[in-house]
């Protein structure tokens, strides 16, 4: 087996499981949000209605909650729901709840890791998409919606089909210049927005064993995109390290056997990889940056679980460092201990002097919400993860998706630019 | 089950048509359904009518998990999305939540059926009579558990064995 189908059959009680088993998998950690969360409470309403007992969690201590889409709170509607939020974590007794404006707090996802609540080997469900990130640290991280999350927290589990899984391997180190995030779309273009659909998608070779956990949290996070079940990685001892250092203990690693199969093993050589941009309106329209589009920016937006973590931050600041940006642009990071981190060591001198404006931990505009929506007919880069219409704001507005580098670099000069031509 | 068609012949229609990202914060079912489709057909709420289905390519669905998607189509009165494929959180979440059928078809379906088309759909014998053309579709069947969770009416009322 796969890491991934180890990983579902411990949590199904089964000694081994194929691809195609309906599995019941046990759940060992559920998030929700400031949207997925009223979400569940409307569900919680419904299920009362019809006679069916929502008293009681299965276990409130699995349960972590984030305040992230609409925070601080955009206007009243999102106020209210902040509010109800925050009723249903107190009436249930869950106590791991991130709420703005009290010390750490930012988007779920970024919580996920830099908070060690999520750990190896643990079947971990989010009410949001993106939960898929996590599969960095190799756990089975799997996004569900608003009913399929209030099943888990009543029943503590949840139904899944083992995924076949697709295995892209990178032998080698990315170049200088180059980010995961590049990577990713680029594996998104070649197979498109449903080229993973109800798969895993798992990364390996070299070239992964090299990068840092957080660009492998880039990777797993935009398997989304490609419509995949799960993004994975092995755990290594990087990732032992990265989760010990934020408090985790009990760290045990599930690894795949030796002869694990995959449906499907694509190979990419490190050294032939460029910056890559999505141009408008998918992630699967891509181009290397040096043959993008020569259109005029108005915008760009750096932020997201996908590109504003320490490191996307740092690699701005690489950029920003004595330049200023002849764009408006945003700098979001992604949680108040990213942002503590780019106070301390400087970066948010450097993101000020270049004349950015930096904003607090949220989801933001990168879903449309609030925070630097688009104008009509605005254009703008953006290092999130979704470039479909009216993603960003207005449906006439058009986002480039592309890496930190490449956003830091175009906000300097106005067009898309790759960060290796800067002066 | 007897409806009329709107279709939108295009592939990757995402949960940001849909329902736009604005609208998250909004958890009211009747009013998620004005603004169903609003990214993609601002006429949408207009023309649908209680019962009509939703015919689409590949993908259908695709991007975040809102279960505001199938609620604001399932408020507008579809009844059924057919398409080509499903993005798999949209397919699950009308499952689950009981909201619409997700039903996969062929491209003969696909490229036969014409916006206004009235078809009777029958998910026990996995065909579609398109009433106004006077042709029969083939219709995927459901797998084992999704077609238990339908005949349930959705996870909550679903025995697993």
């Amino acid at each position: 087996m796969n890491i991934t189908e180890k990983i579902l059959a411990r949590a199904s009680g089964r000694q081994r499981v194929v691809p195609g088993d309906v599995i019941f998998a046990n759940v060992d950690k559920v998030m929700i949000h400031d949207v997925s969360g009223p979400g569940v409470i409307k569900v919680f309403d419904k299920l009362k209605k019809q006679g069916i007992n929502v008293d009681k969690l299965w276990d409130p201590t699995k349960v972590w909650v984030a305040e992230d889409h609409f925070v601080p709170s955009a206007d009243m509607v999102s106020a209210e729901n902040i509010v109800k939020l925050s009723n249903f974590t107190k009436n249930y007794g869950i106590e791991k709840h991130f709420k703005y404006g009290m010390g750490q707090y930012g988007i779920c996802h970024t919580l996920s890791h830099e908070e060690a609540l999520v750990l190896p080997g643990e079947v971990y469900v989010g009410g949001d998409s993106h939960t898929n990130t996590t599969g960095a640290l190799g756990s089975f991280a799997c996004g569900l919606g608003h009913t399929d999350v209030a099943y888990v927290l009543l029943n503590g589990k949840i139904w899944f089909k083992v995924p076949e899984t697709l295995y892209f391997k990178l032998n080698g180190k990315l170049p200088e210049h180059v980010m995961a995030k590049d990577f990713i779309l680029k594996i998104i273009g070649d197979i498109s927005t449903e080229g993973g659909a109800y798969k895993t998608m798992q990364f390996g070779g070299s070239g992964i064993d090299e990068m840092s956990v957080e660009s492998r949290l880039t990777l797993c996070n935009m398997t989304t995109e490609a419509g995949a079940k799960n993004g994975i990685v092995e755990p290594d001892q990087k990732v032992v390290d990265y989760l010990t250092s934020r408090g985790a203990t009990n760290i045990s690693l599930v690894h795949g056997d030796d002869d694990a199969e995959y449906q499907k093993i694509y190979e990419y050589e490190g050294s032939e990889m460029e910056p890559i941009v999505a141009k408008p309106f998918s992630p699967e329209n891509i181009s290397i940056v040096r043959e993008a589009p020569s259109v005029e920016l108005d915008k760009s937006y750096i932020g997201s679980c996908t590109g504003a973590k320490y490191e996307d931050l740092e690699a701005v600041a690489k950029i920003l460092k004595g330049r200023k940006v002849k764009i408006r642009t945003e700098i979001l990071p992604a949680s108040i201990s990213i942002y503590k981190r780019v106070m301390e060591n400087g970066l948010l001198k450097i993101f000020l002097d270049a004349g950015v404006t930096v904003g607090p931990p949220t989801c933001g505009a990168c879903c449309g919400a609030h925070m630097g929506v688009l104008a009509k007919d605005e254009i703008c880069i953006s290092t999130t993860n979704r470039n479909f219409p009216g993603r960003m704001g207005h449906v006439d507005s058009q986002t480039y998706l592309s890496s930190p580098l490449v956003a830091a670099a175009s906000a300097v000069t106005g067009k898309i630019t790759d960060p290796r031509d800067l002066n | 089950m007897k409806g009329n068609v709107i279709k939108y012949e295009r592939d990757n229609i995402d949960t940001d048509v849909i329902i736009p990202g604005q609208y998250l914060k909004v958890h009211d079912y009747a009013e998620l359904a004005l603004h169903a489709m609003e990214g993609l057909d601002p006429d949408f709420h207009s023309k649908v009518k209680e019962g009509d289905f939703i015919l689409s390519g590949r993908n259908f669905g695709c991007g975040s998990s809102r279960e505001h998607a199938p609620i604001a189509l399932s408020h507008s009165g579809i009844k059924a999305v057919l398409a080509l494929s499903f993005a798999r959180i949209f397919y699950r979440n009308a499952v689950d939540g009981a909201f619409l059928l997700p039903i996969e078809i062929e491209e003969d379906a696909y490229s036969n059926i014409s916006e206004g088309d009235e078809l009777d759909i029958d998910i026990r014998i996995n065909e579609i009579k398109n009433l106004t053309k006077n042709k029969t579709y083939k219709m995927k069947p459901f797998s084992e558990i999704i077609g238990k969770i339908i005949e349930a009416g959705g996870l909550f009322k679903y025995k697993p064995d």
